[in-house]
């Protein structure tokens, strides 16, 4: 069993598992930090940021996180956890080949088709004149200002994909409920459960009849708005392989969202306005419902809320349809019938409201303070980039991050000087390295895997002895492009026996309640799966020589030397071999038996527990008499 | 007794002796044995059982074998011992052997009843009550009664337990009262029979391998110590401690927390002379023979006695610090020249103990630090005292609990993970820390003092309550400051710290979470009090937006914010320090809206809270003279006497008759000033008649206020009006004579009817305008020192007399015969 491991990255993971003739890829996350190396892509012309020096012309942003450590035609199946990790799929099945099946639930397809979209919206509304690719070559790279010429494989950096791409890409998904059984190829069963992160996010348990794999990616147990996550059904693991922990450990999401809304009211309540650069799904949906329960007691009922998104319309009316995906408490309110989710009441009351885009009816909207809550988080595209550029001049606004996937400083790197005042609150509400320790005490597993960056504490801090895993024995932990024996051995296989082979077989008792039986049979196998049937009655010799062929491929059905059992009593044994004739017997303990020396005959007989040896030279007559004498103590069928 | 209950108590034994009877309830029985130890205190028993026969009949009674209820029985037999503490009485009952069939083998000792804990509790306290002289001590020896009362210290029941030791220590001290005067002999067989046979059981738990026997043993004795300081406690001491001794060397100490205070109750023990009995040498010894949790407790009483030799402080002392000088040996720190923190370094067991657990690291922490806390102010703590050290480790705690510390070591490490986040911790050492203000430090250490509390305001996994520790400490710090002579502003490193403070507050005003918003709001009102009229913090203050944040939360939905809110805002524009760039148009206008913004907030508010902080600020101002109250004081009054008067809260009616009493003095004095240095305010006084200086109270409708609240359904209310109006009328009784008479006027008799009327409940007709001179006679004519009586003795005064306990018995039985006739 082998792990290909394909990105570095611990949040965005990318592993290939091969397991059982089955070749699984789990989760095709897209680190996209190097966009960070780009300028802003303006959707009004900015002549600030064009005259800023540097690089005017820009490639594509997105870029493909993987190598080519395996051929990715070969897989046959891909899992996907969460909407954050399928970004890169249309580049896995569209560009290498894949025939396989993609296996997702359908909260994950959606938002995840939500996502792709606006970032594709996002790249292909501010069309790029040239597009560059010479500075690729490494000589040129060389000479590039940092940190351009450090970034690792520029070659492989991607342009973004099309949404006939995403459309394609997505047809090829299968929708998957929680606790659904899916066979692959009769070799493995892959389960999703609940992960507790987002909506429709799933761990997956990948387990074979005597092997049990666990995905553990994305996952909470903090009470927000998804179902909670399943824990117990990971218990009796041979091995947990752990991503996606929290990417912020010491920052708490409840003290992050009380910082958040602190802010927020002290930056409206002075008059200014507030900026919120965020993905269109997923936490947002906590802050607006923070937001509803505390707008009013921080007298904020007046200020309007902005989302701005390509797909801003759908997110919000997707949550709401989802509730079969939602914790308890939501899933109740469908049934009084209410929306799940509070935003329908500001949308109702118009207190929130939403746009395709800053064009069209925002501008006619648009009212000062505010609150604006749009994408991209990287501040690199996106409608946030106008407001970077519109708010970013008076100390009056705040920019309040809260996606932790890129480093605020350098998101805000091209905006400065910027006299707007920045927060950082990320809330990432995944688990962190206490919540861990308490899984892994609770599920048991014999052996886990993680990312390198999960087993030592962070470079930063690197006293807090926390902020790592801790469990026995150690993780076993992956970098990007490394290939890892996963440490337990296959032993069992199970195989099936026809009824009517079943019926001829005579069992012996040999000890009280173990029974044995020998049993001759033909092993098929077809789809993984073994079955032992009759063997075909051995034909008469008669006929041509198309008949003797055929017989020459029936296993040789000769009859077979007895089976032994039992364990030979060592003094008895000394006994008998006296009663007959040998003197001068010496008995030897050794680590795993006894030794029986027969000094005179230059003979030794080592008994060991599954074993027994007679060592004598050249006399076959001595050697035979010996066996005899040892068969008498064994026990034959 | 008076004859009234005398004819109810028959009846009532009647019933308490029926066990088809239920008895009402336990606080019946409980006032019914209060009173009965009344009159045996104030009289004889022996009088009080021949006159009332039925008493006796009673304790008979519970004696048959029948069905009586556990509570009848337990009464009966601590009636039975209260009526025994006389001698006398004693005898009496002895002859009918009454004493021996209730507390011996025949009563309910042997019986079923005696499964029932409030039996057991009865028959101790019984005896307790009964054991006050030698005829006692032989009943309890002739009865066995002490033996049983052994058993008894293992009960099941903690109170049962805990009387019977108690009850032990009683009669040791009883039994060895009739020894003569002096130093008694060690000879054991000196002492009284009971006394040998107490202390001979002592002696046997001590022995025994049992914890529980030995911890019972030790309380006797810690209770004894405590309470009896004769001579005899001394020989008794000599005679033990080598018993208590040896507890020392077992491992581990068996109920070390009770040799503790066992040790502890000896050495504060006046009748003991300590140097002489090896005390301070077996303190020393039990100082290192406890774990380091148990030895704090001692560590701490030893520091705090009076008396006691330095060495023994010392190490006491060493053995307090010991897992502070453990935190900051961990974390690579110089535990500072002092020596104290040094020489506690290095104890193996002490980390052992904080590496243990998270529960036993907090513990550990959290009671040292507790203990420090009380040290710290006592005029015996340690000189010299490690200040120094022990800042630089609170400091180091509130690091670690915050993962902010760098630990070099790997014990370092270890407590950083197990204190990281932890509550308690940083609770305590935000405490310790706001307690080691009252010392200095070097200012490199103030400065990180600033730096850890500003970490704490800023953080925000800071829980509330933490939130609100780090908000005292922080102003603690910032008091203690050293201030330049002669200036009581802050000193510029503080003004330093406040501008950094300030959006922190600023932030925190905007919380979502109320108690946070709420304890910033108290810190504000702590630092305006104080240093208000400071120009360094009214710039800084003025350049915030805290004022401006502060006036929002008027309106904030949490009824407590908002009542803060009001004080601040209250306090601020008494130091002018609201003021808000005045418009062209509206000159002042913002000033005036405060005032608004309060009244609509007094009318208005659904809450209490928010109303009684709005009355405080303007009694306040009216106080100060405050500008925007003295401007128009008489329609200021008006307007909020009318307002309070229908508030339905007592406590804002309440602070009303405040407010309308330093109206009053304001106004008296005017009038006639005694004091010749008293402070006149600017306003020109207009000496005239005592009717014209009550104009203004006239105006302002107070009396009309004070005449309801003198019928006000609420008690401290109408207390308050009696008291105010007492006061006016001493002020004017002396004026009298100036004034015309009109006593004959139809406008006193209707003041009279309607007095009348709100005293019957009725609250519906408004008075009109009212002439001074008709209060003045109505004054005059109500009976205030009687209603200031009637007020002053309580409600229930009436239902509290005996007769009406047994009369309220009674008829919840259904004796009394009102309710016979139901029968038929």
């Amino acid at each position: 069993m082998k792990l290909y491991c394909l990105s570095g990255h611990p949040t965005l993971p990318c592993n290939v598992l091969k397991f059982k003739s089955t070749t699984i890829m789990l989760d095709c996350g897209l680190d996209m930090t190097s966009t960070l190396n780009f300028l802003p892509l303006p959707l009004v012309q900015s002549p600030r940021l064009s005259n800023l020096p540097g690089w005017s012309l820009k490639d594509g942003n997105a870029f493909l996180d993987k190598t080519e450590l395996i051929d990715l035609s070969t897989v046959d199946v891909i899992l996907i956890s969460n909407y954050h990790c399928m970004m890169a799929l249309p580049y896995i099945t569209e560009h290498t080949g894949f025939t396989g099946t993609v296996y997702a639930t359908e909260p994950t397809v959606q938002i995840g088709r939500l996502l792709m979209e606006e970032l594709v919206n996002f790249i292909e509304r501010v069309p790029k004149a040239q597009s560059a690719s010479l500075w690729k070559n490494k000589d040129i790279q060389r000479l590039l200002p940092s940190p351009l010429k450090d970034a690792v494989e520029v070659s492989t950096w991607r342009r973004c994909y099309t949404m006939q791409e995403v459309n394609s890409a997505l047809s090829k998904i299968q929708l998957v409920g929680y606790s659904q059984k899916i066979e692959l190829f009769g070799a493995v069963q892959v389960t999703p459960l609940s992960s507790g992160y987002a909506l429709g996010s799933s761990n997956w348990i990948i387990q074979s009849h005597y092997e049990k794999v666990s995905y553990v990616s994305g996952s909470s147990l903090l009470t927000t708005h998804p179902q909670p996550m399943d824990q117990a059904s990971l218990k009796n693991s041979d091995v947990l392989i752990l991503t996606g922990l929290t990417q912020i450990p010491t920052a708490n999401p409840d003290g992050m969202v009380g910082e958040f809304c602190s802010n927020l009211a002290l930056t409206v309540r002075n008059g200014g306005n507030v900026l919120v650069p965020c993905y269109p799904s997923g936490v947002i949906y906590d802050l607006l419902e923070c937001l509803y329960q505390y707008i009013d007691s921080a007298g904020l009922s007046n200020i309007p809320f902005y989302f701005i998104s390509p797909v801003a319309n759908s997110s919000l009316e997707f949550s709401q349809i989802f509730a079969e995906w939602l914790c308890h408490n939501k899933q109740t309110k469908v049934y009084l019938p209410e929306p799940p989710f509070p935003h329908a009441e500001l949308i109702q009351t118009n207190k929130l409201k939403h746009y395709p885009s800053l064009h069209g009816d925002f501008s006619s909207d648009f009212r000062q303070p505010c609150v604006v809550f749009t994408g991209h988080p990287s501040l690199r595209f996106g409608d946030v980039v106008h407001f970077m550029e519109l708010w970013g001049k008076s100390s009056l606004n705040t920019v309040i991050f809260t996606e932790p996937d890129f480093s605020y400083l350098e998101a805000l790197a091209p905006y400065q000087p910027l006299a707007m005042k920045c927060i950082y609150c990320p809330i990432d509400t995944r688990l962190n390295f206490i919540q861990v320790s308490k899984l892994l005490k609770e599920v048991q597993p014999l052996h886990v895997v993680c990312p390198e960056q999960y087993t030592q504490p962070p470079p930063a801090q690197s006293h807090r002895m926390d902020l790592m895993i801790d469990c026995q024995p150690p993780a076993m932990s992956y970098r990007r492009a490394e290939v890892l024996a996963l440490p337990f051995k296959r032993r069992y296989e199970k195989i099936e026996i026809m009824p009517e082979l079943a019926d001829a077989l005579v069992p012996m008792e040999i000890k009280p309640g173990i029974s044995l039986a020998t049993v001759s049979a033909v092993l098929h196998t077809k789809d993984n799966k073994h079955v032992l049937q009759p063997p075909p009655r051995p034909t008469q010799p008669t006929g041509g020589k198309k008949r003797k062929r055929a017989s020459d491929d029936i296993p040789d059905c000769k009859v077979l030397k007895p089976l032994l059992s039992g364990s030979i009593p060592v003094e008895q044994f000394v006994q008998t071999l006296e009663k007959h004739g040998f003197s001068d017997i010496k008995v030897e303990d050794t680590a795993k038996g006894h030794i029986v020396l027969l000094q005179e005959a230059e003979t030794l007989i080592q008994i060991e527990e599954d074993s027994t040896h007679i060592i004598c030279d050249n006399d076959e007559v001595l050697r035979v008499r010996l066996r005899d004498l040892v068969l008498k103590f064994l026990q034959k069928f | 007794m008076d004859p009234e209950c005398s004819q109810l108590l028959p009846a009532l034994c009647a019933v308490l002796a029926d066990p088809r009877q239920p008895v009402a309830d336990d606080t019946c029985l409980e006032k019914l044995l209060d009173w009965f130890k009344t009159i045996t205190k104030a009289g004889s028993s022996l009088l009080l059982l021949q006159e009332n026969p039925c008493l006796v009949e009673l304790l008979c009674h519970v004696l048959k074998p029948q069905d009586l209820s556990s509570r009848v029985l337990s009464f009966s037999l601590r009636l039975a011992g209260v009526f025994a503490a006389q001698e006398d009485c004693f005898q009496y009952l002895q002859q009918g052997e009454l004493l021996p069939r209730l507390f011996g083998e025949p009563g309910p000792l042997g019986g079923a009843a005696w499964t029932a804990p409030s039996v057991r509790s009865g028959w101790i306290q019984g005896l307790r009550s009964l054991a006050q002289h030698p005829s006692a001590l032989h009943f309890l020896a002739d009865c066995g009664a002490v033996d049983t009362i052994f058993s008894l210290q293992g009960d099941s029941s903690l109170f049962v337990a805990s009387a019977a030791g108690q009850l032990l220590v009683h009669i040791l001290g009883l039994s060895m009262q009739g020894l003569a005067e002096g130093h008694p002999s060690l000879q054991a067989g000196d002492w009284p029979v009971c006394a040998q046979k107490i202390v001979g059981h002592i002696e046997e738990s001590l022995h025994s391998t049992a914890v529980p026997q030995i911890t019972q043993a030790l309380n006797v004795l810690t209770t004894t110590f405590g309470h009896c300081h004769d001579p005899w406690t001394q020989v008794l001491w000599v005679r033990l401690s080598p018993l208590v001794g040896s507890l020392l060397e077992k491992d581990p100490v068996p109920a070390a927390h009770s040799l503790v205070d066992l040790l502890l109750s000896v050495a504060r023990s006046p009748g003991l002379s300590s140097s002489s009995c090896g005390l301070w040498e077996t303190l020393a010894q039990t100082l290192n023979h406890l774990s380091p949790t148990q030895a704090g407790p001692l560590a701490l009483g030893i520091l705090k006695l009076q008396d006691c030799p330095q060495v023994l402080r010392a190490q006491a002392f060493v053995i307090l610090l010991q897992p502070l000088a453990c935190v900051l040996k961990a974390t690579g720190q110089d535990p500072g020249p002092s020596g104290v923190l040094d020489s506690a370094t290095g104890d193996s067991l002490t980390v052992d103990v904080l590496l243990s657990s998270k529960a036993a690291c907090v513990g550990l922490l959290c009671r040292t630090l507790a203990h420090l806390e009380l040290l710290q102010p006592l005029p015996q703590r340690p000189c010299p005292w490690p200040q120094e050290p022990l800042l630089g480790a609170a400091v180091t705690l509130l690091q670690l609990c915050r993962g902010s510390a760098s630990p070099a070591s790997d014990v370092g490490r270890h407590l950083c993970a197990l204190l990281l986040g932890c509550v308690r911790v940083q609770r305590a050492a935000l405490d310790f820390l706001g307690t080691l203000s009252q010392g200095t430090g070097p200012q490199e250490l103030v400065t990180e003092v600033f730096a850890v509390l500003l970490e704490y305001l800023r953080s925000p996994d800071s829980s509330p309550t933490v939130l609100k520790k780090a908000f005292q400490a922080t102003f603690r710090w910032l008091l203690s400051s050293p201030k330049t002579p002669g200036c009581c502003d802050l000193e510029p490193h503080a003004l330093l710290v406040l501008r950094e403070l300030l959006p922190v507050l600023q932030k925190r005003l905007c919380s979502p979470c109320w108690e946070v918003r709420d304890s910033g709001l108290e810190f504000l009102t702590q630092m305006t009090r104080h240093w208000g009229g400071q120009a360094g913090f009214r710039h800084a203050l003025l350049a915030s937006e805290v004022p401006k944040l502060t006036e929002q939360l008027l309106r904030d939905p949490e009824s407590y914010v908002r009542a803060s809110a009001v004080t601040v805002m209250g306090q601020l524009s008494s130091q002018g320090l609201h003021v808000t760039p005045v418009s062209p148009e509206h000159p002042g206008g913002q000033q005036k809206s405060l005032l608004v913004e309060l009244l609509h907030i007094l009318s208005t508010d659904s809450e209490g809270f928010p109303r009684r902080a709005v009355m405080q600020v303007f009694t306040q101002w009216l106080r100060d003279h405050h500008a925007d109250v003295a401007g128009d004081t008489e329609q200021f009054m008006a307007r909020v006497l009318q307002v309070a008067s229908q508030d339905l809260d007592w406590e804002v009616r309440a602070q009303g008759l405040e407010l309308a009493l330093v109206f009053l003095e304001q106004t008296l004095g005017q009038f006639h000033s005694h004091c010749p240095y008293a402070v006149t305010p600017p306003v020109a006084a207009p000496a005239g008649s005592l009717a014209q200086a009550l104009q203004p109270l006239c105006r302002v409708r107070l009396f009309e206020f004070a005449f309801r609240a003198l019928f006000d359904c609420d008690r401290p209310v109408a207390q308050k009006s009696c008291d105010l109006l007492l006061f006016l009328r001493a002020k004017t009784a002396s004026s009298s004579g100036s004034l015309e008479e009109s006593r004959s006027g139809p406008d006193v008799a209707s003041v009279e009817a309607a007095l009348q009327r709100w005293q019957a409940g009725d609250q519906g007709q408004p008075l009109g305008d009212l002439e001074p001179e008709v209060v003045l006679a109505v004054l005059r004519s109500v009976d205030l020192e009687g209603l200031r009586g009637a007020l002053a003795e309580g409600s229930d005064h009436m239902e509290k007399s005996p007769q009406s306990l047994l009369q309220d018995m009674l008829a919840t039985v259904g004796v009394l015969g009102e309710n016979e006739a139901d029968c038929y």
